[in-house]
């Protein structure tokens, strides 16, 4: 690779620079090192910056050209060349400014400043690389196949030679099925664990039961997805659904809901935890001497308090849980259905999306690129709730600040 | 009792004393209890449900560290092996594993006769069927590296079929061998004469550890060697890149940004995407990385550019809870003598911030090796039995990974892959273990409190 090793050069250089540009600058100093405007380090690392930028400007360029298909992977060999003169030609510019007066330090210091800004830039990078591949895809989708069809179509039946039906309706049902009833596990255990935790938990408990739901919060979910599968399916099949005569099947709805709501607990619980604490002192003291009880206290006049705090815990976790797949992978089954049994196995957004990307995909299909607009779906549900919910929590914060 | 004044502003309900209360303390008592209990209930199924999980997975999964073996002689017939009989290496190494399956049927069944077990309806077949498909292969290489062993007798430990394997750990029975195609009583008989033998032993298996997958017919061969070869792989390129981007963007943000919409919008950027399903950011990696940049599918370099993405916001966010937790006064006070901002940030900000960026930053990778999602969609579920080649070319080489790899697992029918799933659940808890370990040892040796 002729690349890496232009790279492996320009770095050689750079640090070939720094020792010049450092030996210059004691040079020019003459006797006494204090008439530097700056200290020798800045003016080696000046150096080595200069001929390591130019360089790899043109490495990126090259190899971005090279992605668009501007140019082939033959050019390497010349790139690299043009890579090295841009870092020679840094290296020799740089090392003819270094003098007593040159302000070296300044001159790294821009750099570096603008390395943090690019460094921070990123995230802006990833979110519009995360929007564009998606309106991309999705707008190719939306060409082969009809929009009103896949937004308000109740089948889903995906063909290899052609002619699916692609509803999102059956998944998006699932997928509100499945976390509804994630939250109605994880809500009420993780909120009453939390106020357990933080208002009448004795020391003792709460040295093992706080690193207990730590740990819950760290397990992977393809851990708990395996849970799913191996355990709390089949006990739900052979305990709860034959012997009620509601259904055969091992993933069910009810099966990657509870797991789902057992992975939950300590991400509600955290969050109540922070709010709860974020309660003023005070408003407790009120309460308990005009003489109520630890538990009035918490129900009249905490809770309450924290209400919008908890409204937007809740948005985040219900969140999470739309977007959560492993669980649903392996736990909830892959039949697009609308239906109310919970021990019928359904599917969600997230598992039609691996589905329907993971083997050998035709980018050109609409079964294929149907995935796109189910992630675009799913981003756009996710987003709007965090940004509800961290607008609520912030405001919350606000308040007692 | 009863001499209590009658002109007691609320009648009726408050007639009691401290040691009788009456019926309305009874019933807020009650409540409180109540209440209580529900909170200790709530804390019970956490720590409930995190006891059921360990243990199932434990119970599961410990299966996968001991394995069956088979001792027996094997004549390397040299007719078979070596039909030029010039022991040259280029020329055995045509002939093929099932040419080693022959040698292998003829040992067992040599073993049998010489033991002399006598079981009832003992076929062939089943004779043969005691050991494992992958045996072939494993005497195979062995011969192959070493061409003078052909014509001679060794002692081979060779792999006991899945099956006698799961009779030994309790997940097979005779039972219900009857109903199994795979298996028979009568050769899970032959095993347990054969143990009794003392030529069948299970002991702990090393090579679950360092083996590669293997097919769907021979889960006792199958291990995690790739799977840790390509997390670990994953976790340099995280490491290399998530952590100076992270740190970088954290010192920008926190020390040098104006406060102004731009820096606002970077913000809120920052904590949504830290929200963003991990699936989306799969879908990222599909569309940027592979189809637009053209590299290789279920590569490591693709899977960590993909997790770097992802643990980049978590580390932002702890890396500037760090950076925030240093008093203003050290940065005036360098400052104060003459310090530019630049070096009062990295000679003295970021040397006390560090122990919270390296917890916050372990934490991060420990979320980035445990997630599947997004290496689904990049192609990792392929199946990879050769190892990578050492970085970097090896970054760009098919891999697995230990998440992707127990989900693989899980789509396999033969119930052995669920204890192969969970062992290597158990390699993935005890990794995510010690990096958080070492994650509470950071912050309790260093964490200092202004």
């Amino acid at each position: 690779m002729p690349l890496s090793w232009a790279l492996f050069a320009s770095l050689l250089l750079a640090f070939a620079g720094y020792l010049l540009g450092r030996s210059r600058a004691f040079a020019a100093a003459g006797p006494d090192v204090r008439q530097l405007h700056s200290r020798p380090t800045y003016h080696g690392a000046s150096v080595a910056l200069t001929a390591l930028m130019p360089a790899l400007a043109v490495l990126a360029i090259a190899s971005i050209l090279r992605m668009a298909g501007v140019i082939t992977a033959e050019a390497g060999t010349i790139v690299g060349l043009i890579a090295l003169a841009a870092s020679v030609l840094g290296l020799g510019w740089a090392a003819t400014r270094i003098g007593r007066d040159f302000q070296a330090r300044n001159a790294v210091e821009r750099i570096v400043l603008g390395l943090l800004i690019m460094c921070s830039l990123i995230a802006i990078l990833t979110t519009a690389g995360i929007v564009l591949s998606l309106l991309f895809e999705t707008g190719r989708f939306f060409q082969v196949y009809d929009w009103k069809t896949f937004f308000f179509g109740t089948e889903w039946t995906p063909r290899f030679q052609g002619n699916s039906q692609l509803g999102i309706l059956p998944l998006l049902w699932g997928t509100l099925y499945i976390s509804f009833i994630a939250l109605i596990v994880s809500v009420p255990v993780g909120l009453f664990a939390a106020i357990y935790m933080s208002e009448y938990a004795s020391k003792r408990v709460r040295s093992f039961a706080k690193p207990a739901i730590e740990v819950l919060a760290g397990i992977p979910t393809i851990v708990y997805g395996l849970f799913a599968l191996v355990v709390v399916g089949p006990m739900l099949r052979d305990y709860f659904a034959q012997p009620l005569q509601l259904g055969n099947s091992a993933s069910s709805v009810l099966t990657a809901g509870l797991v789902m709501g057992i992975m939950l607990i300590p991400f509600v619980s955290s969050l109540s935890d922070d709010i709860i604490n974020a309660v003023p002192q005070s408003l407790r003291d009120g309460a308990l001497g005009l003489g109520s009880t630890p538990s009035e206290t918490i129900r009249q006049v905490v809770l309450p308090a924290a209400l919008p705090g908890i409204v937007g815990a809740v948005l985040l976790a219900a969140s999470r849980a739309i977007g959560e797949t492993m669980i649903v992978v392996l736990g909830a089954g892959a039949a697009a259905q609308l239906g109310l049994n919970p021990f019928e196995a359904m599917t969600t957004i997230t598992v039609k999306i691996v589905s329907q990307l993971t083997g050998d995909s035709d980018f050109n299909s609409p079964e294929t690129l149907v995935a796109f607009a189910l992630g675009l779906t799913l981003f756009i549900i996710t987003l709007a709730l965090n940004v509800v919910a961290l607008y609520i929590v912030r405001k919350y914060r606000e308040q007692y600040e | 009792m009863t001499d209590m004044p009658m002109s007691n502003p609320v009648s009726g309900a408050t007639k009691g004393t401290l040691m009788q209360p009456d019926a309305r303390t009874r019933r807020r008592n009650a409540a409180e209890k109540r209440f209580r209990i529900y909170g200790a209930t709530a804390i019970g199924i956490a720590v409930l449900a995190l006891v059921v999980l360990l243990f199932t997975i434990f119970r599961d999964g410990s299966g996968a560290f001991r394995q069956t073996y088979l001792a027996i002689p094997v004549e390397l017939n040299a007719q078979v092996l070596d039909p030029k009989g010039n022991r040259d290496p280029g020329e055995m190494s045509k002939v093929l594993t099932l040419g080693y399956g022959k040698v292998l049927d003829a040992a067992v069944e040599a073993t049998v006769a010489r033991e002399n077990i006598q079981i009832e309806g003992l076929t062939e077949a089943e004779i043969k069927g005691l050991i494992s498909k992958d045996a072939s292969a494993q005497v195979r290489s062995r011969v192959l590296a070493d061409p003078e062993l052909v014509g001679q007798t060794i002692e081979v430990d060779v792999l006991a079929n899945g099956r006698v394997d799961g009779y030994f750990k309790g997940r097979v029975t005779l039972a219900s061998a009857e109903r199994d195609n795979n298996t028979s009583p009568q050769q899970l008989m032959l095993a347990d004469e054969l143990r009794d033998r003392g030529l069948m032993v299970t002991r702990f298996n090393w090579h679950f550890l360092s083996n590669p997958d293997a097919s769907d017919q021979r889960p006792e061969a199958a291990g995690v060697g790739v799977a840790i070869l390509g997390s670990l792989y994953m976790m340099l390129v995280v490491l290399f890149l998530a952590v100076p981007i992270g740190v970088a963007a954290s010192i920008y943000l926190e020390e040098f940004a104006p406060k102004n919409r731009w820096t606002d919008v970077i913000e809120v950027n920052i904590s949504n995407l830290a929200a963003v399903p991990s699936i989306v950011f799969g879908i990222l990696g599909l569309a940027a990385f592979i189809n637009f940049a053209g590299l290789p599918q279920s590569a490591p370099i693709v899977g960590g550019l993909v997790l770097t993405l992802m643990t980049l916001p978590t580390i932002i966010i702890s890396t500037r809870a760090a950076l925030k937790a240093v008093p203003p006064s050290i940065r005036d006070a360098a400052l104060g003598v003459g310090a530019s901002k630049m070096q009062s940030v990295f000679h003295h900000v970021l040397p006390l911030a560090m122990p919270g960026i390296l917890t916050g930053t372990i934490i991060g990778l420990a979320q980035a090796l445990g997630e599947t999602a997004p290496l689904l969609l990049i192609g990792m579920v392929a199946f990879v039995k050769n190892f990578p080649a050492s970085p970097p070319e090896g970054l760009f080489d098919p891999a697995s990974a230990l998440p992707v790899q127990i989900y693989n697992w899980t789509q396999r029918s033969d119930p052995a892959f669920i204890e192969r799933a969970s062992g290597a659940i158990i390699v993935l808890l005890i990794f995510l273990f010690c990096m958080n370990l070492l994650a509470i040892y950071l912050r309790r040796k260093f964490e200092r409190r202004w």
